[in-house]
């Protein structure tokens, strides 16, 4: 099993033992794997996650049958819905006793079946090395995903003198990398007909940041990134406008609705991107890059559908094209830039944007950024998009609180030696707080940044807005713990921050440290993210609030 | 966007818990299947599913391409999109009340060809195969003497020729297959 795993290049795995995977952590004894033992086997699938995210190896994780393979689920529906490479092996009750309820027993390939790109049971040792490689060949190509295999324990335990080398025989699944060539060609003829195209980026372009850069250096031509697309493209560079969406920026949203070509790369046009699909961008051809044919004309429908790898289908369509003539749009834009930057009062206590922009300044945007889920992590979106590929690790699709912590466990073990800075809220940090044993264990360079508004502040934010300002169970400061103390419980340097003087000495004095800490950041608890589309409304709707210029105009593009 | 049937084939390898993939598809994306119908192949290791579908036709490329995903699929054709034949196969108990319904009974299935296949002293039991409308007007034909039971296979279909490239479904190629498939009005 080891053996298959090293044969596949794996140098370390993320896991939790218990009974019915013992084999295989006996085997581990004497492996030269590296086994990180994380406190809560979901805080292991995320990890792996975070791994490949970071470094594009293959994750792996492995956990016990029954409550550990369950403990796994939400681990695996987050790099499911993410597209991100993990292979997770869970060990199970011996054959002989599968199916009968046995301790310990669950049915965890059945469980697992909706979230993962494809999983096994093991019934025989004799296709063991085969399922591996296989498990493999499909977590890493085509549209990544997790790959679940579940060993029973008899399996483990049987002796296995056969052929590692095999071949993979996958009639049914033969990814298309290389695109169309007539489509290619339509895709260009499409963009230099446009006056007013925009490239949006999503997750799928991380693996083709250089592409990307080459292309829009020859076309100079817009940039919006995604939540998942931030990195692929420099959050910083003067042709990015940001990210698009319910909490995007309102020069991405305004490009949207003004634009007359989107070509899209690597993304799958989520609800959360496009609000309301009948007022997305109502004027514009629609050319959709994807390696899934499935993602395309699935909820926007492509005019120019181009099936492919971004790493093949972006060089060929650049070679196409020059430069385009865009100074009429790009004035455009810029006014909208310049009307709408990125700002938030300062005039009350120490608020979550300006610690996020702290941290951003501080490192700039150079390090690796993980994100809890919440206000924090729009308002890190926004003020800390990172500049480099695959250094942006937040759970999208899902929306997984307690995804950041162990993300960065995953990015620290993927990219040694690099600063790790974890943003999060006061609720979502808790939903994982066991791993400040695992970053303790291993003294890995994070930087825990909790921006505390005592709140579930998103869940308050749409409780204001659209429930009345009935706080139904967001309040959490009356039971928080004392961050800085339980840090110093774990072993880990731990710092509450009330005031901004406070936090712009502390911010660099930490990072400079290189060792693990956690800062809680006392905030304003009232704070909500702007602009914001409202659910089911369109991307023109999107209300301002205090984004708006100060020459006041409407609230709707 | 027009709605309408398609009966559609899935060729998939004989793997543990590939057809529960393929319902569970159909659960999670909320298609609505009206008949559905698995056997072995010719070919050692493959199973076709074929099933009848009610839907956009967007909806259905959509549910195409979803199931052409699995890993274990290997093809899967509309049929809707080229000609094909089609049969379901239905077994049929009626009660004999009264000797005369006997002799009436044998004539209508002389008509439509269908055998008995079982014969009890208050019971005739019929096979019967063709297209749904035939056997939809069997049972109607039926009801008068009083149907005790039935079952239906459910549609299995075959393209009647082989699929010509951007015609009938076919998606062998791989290759841009959202681009290049023409569909039939």
């Amino acid at each position: 099993m080891l053996k298959a795993l090293e044969r596949q290049g794996v140098t370390t795995v993320f896991g939790h033992p218990g009974g019915a995977i013992m084999p295989i952590y006996d085997a581990l004894y004497d492996s030269p794997i590296q086994h990180v033992l994380v406190r809560h086997e979901q805080a292991g699938a995320h990890a792996a996650d975070a791994y490949y995210r970071a470094s594009g190896r293959v994750g792996v994780c492995f956990a016990t049958s029954g409550p550990g393979a369950t403990n796994l689920v939400t681990g695996l529906a987050t790099a499911y819905m993410d597209s991100s490479a993990v292979v997770a092996v869970t060990g199970n009750v011996p054959l002989s006793l599968i199916g009968t309820d046995a301790f310990q027993e669950a049915d965890v390939t059945g469980v697992t079946l909706p979230v993962t790109k494809h999983n096994y049971l093991v019934k025989d040792v004799r296709d063991l090395p085969r399922i591996l490689a296989e498990a493999f060949h499909i977590a890493r190509t085509g549209r990544p995903g997790p790959v679940l295999v579940d060993v029973p324990k008899d399996i483990q335990q049987a002796a296995f003198e056969g052929d590692f080398d095999v071949e993979i025989d996958l009639p049914g699944y033969r990814p298309t990398v290389v695109g169309n060539a007539r489509q290619i060609r339509r895709a260009a003829e499409a963009i230099e007909a446009a006056e007013r195209p925009v490239l949006m980026v999503g997750g799928g372009a991380q693996v083709a940041a250089e592409e990307v850069e080459a292309f829009t250096r020859l076309t100079g031509i817009p940039v919006i990134t995604t939540l998942m697309g931030i990195g692929a493209y420099p959050g910083g560079a003067p042709q990015s406008l940001g990210m698009p969406g319910m909490h995007g920026t309102v020069t991405a949203n305004r490009a949207i609705s003004h634009c007359d070509l989107i070509l899209g790369a690597g993304l799958r046009f989520d609800d959360r991107v496009t609000g309301k699909l009948s007022r997305f961008a109502p004027n514009a051809t629609i050319v959709h890059i994807d390696i899934d044919p499935a993602e395309i004309s699935k909820l926007v429908k492509a005019h120019v559908p181009v099936v492919g790898d971004l790493r093949d289908v972006l060089p060929r369509l650049t070679e196409l094209l020059g430069p385009l003539d865009l100074g009429d749009w790009w004035a455009q834009l810029d006014a909208w830039k310049a009307s709408y930057p990125e700002r938030y009062k300062t005039d009350k206590p120490l608020v979550s944007q300006e610690v996020i922009a702290l941290l951003a300044r501080e490192t700039g945007g150079d390090c690796v950024v993980t994100t809890e889920v919440g206000q924090h992590q729009m308002f890190a979106a926004r003020l800390f998009p990172t500049n480099r590929p695959r250094t942006w690790i937040s759970s999208g699709g899902l929306g997984t609180m307690g995804f950041g912590l162990p993300a960065a466990i995953g990015a620290a073990f993927a990219r040694p030696g690099e600063t790790v800075v974890c943003v999060a809220g006061d609720g979502s940090i808790q939903m994982n707080i066991q791993e400040l044993a695992t970053v303790y264990k291993h003294q890995l360079p994070i930087v825990i940044a909790i921006t505390n508004n005592g709140m579930l502040g998103m869940v308050r934010q749409w409780q204001e807005m659209f429930h009345a300002q009935r706080y139904s169970e967001v309040y959490l400061a009356d039971s928080n713990p004392d961050f800085a103390k339980l840090a110093e419980a774990y072993g880990i340097d731990g710092y509450n921050v009330f005031d901004r003087e406070t936090a712009a000495k502390l911010v660099p004095e930490v990072l400079a440290r290189k060792k693990p800490a956690l800062i809680n950041f006392v905030v304003y608890e009232s704070e909500k993210v702007f602009p914001m589309v409202p659910a089911g409304a369109g991307v023109d709707e999107m209300i301002i609030g205090d984004q708006e210029a100060d020459e006041a105009e409407g609230v709707s593009a | 966007m027009s709605v309408r049937r398609h009966v559609m084939s899935v060729t998939v390898r004989d793997q543990p818990g590939a057809l529960v993939r393929i319902a569970a598809l159909f659960a999670r994306r909320g298609y609505n299947i009206e008949s559905l119908s698995v056997a072995q192949t010719h070919e050692p290791g493959l199973s076709r599913t074929t099933f009848v579908v009610t839907g956009e036709d967007a909806q259905v490329e959509q549910m195409q391409k979803q199931l052409q995903k699995l890993i274990d699929v290997i093809k899967v054709i509309d049929h809707s999109e080229g000609p094909y034949v089609d049969r379901e196969l239905m077994l049929i108990k009626v009660a004999v009340r009264n000797p005369d319904d006997r002799v009436e009974m044998r004539q209508i299935a002389q008509d439509f060809r269908a055998r008995i296949i079982d014969v009890a002293r208050d019971a005739l039991v019929f096979e019967v195969t063709g297209d749904e409308a035939k056997t939809d007007a069997f049972i109607e034909q039926m009801r008068t003497f009083g149907v005790l039971d039935l079952i239906r296979t459910g549609r299995v279909a075959l393209p009647r020729t082989a699929p010509r490239a951007g015609a009938a479904g076919g998606n062998g190629t791989g290759d841009d297959r959202t681009a290049s498939r023409s569909r039939a009005a």
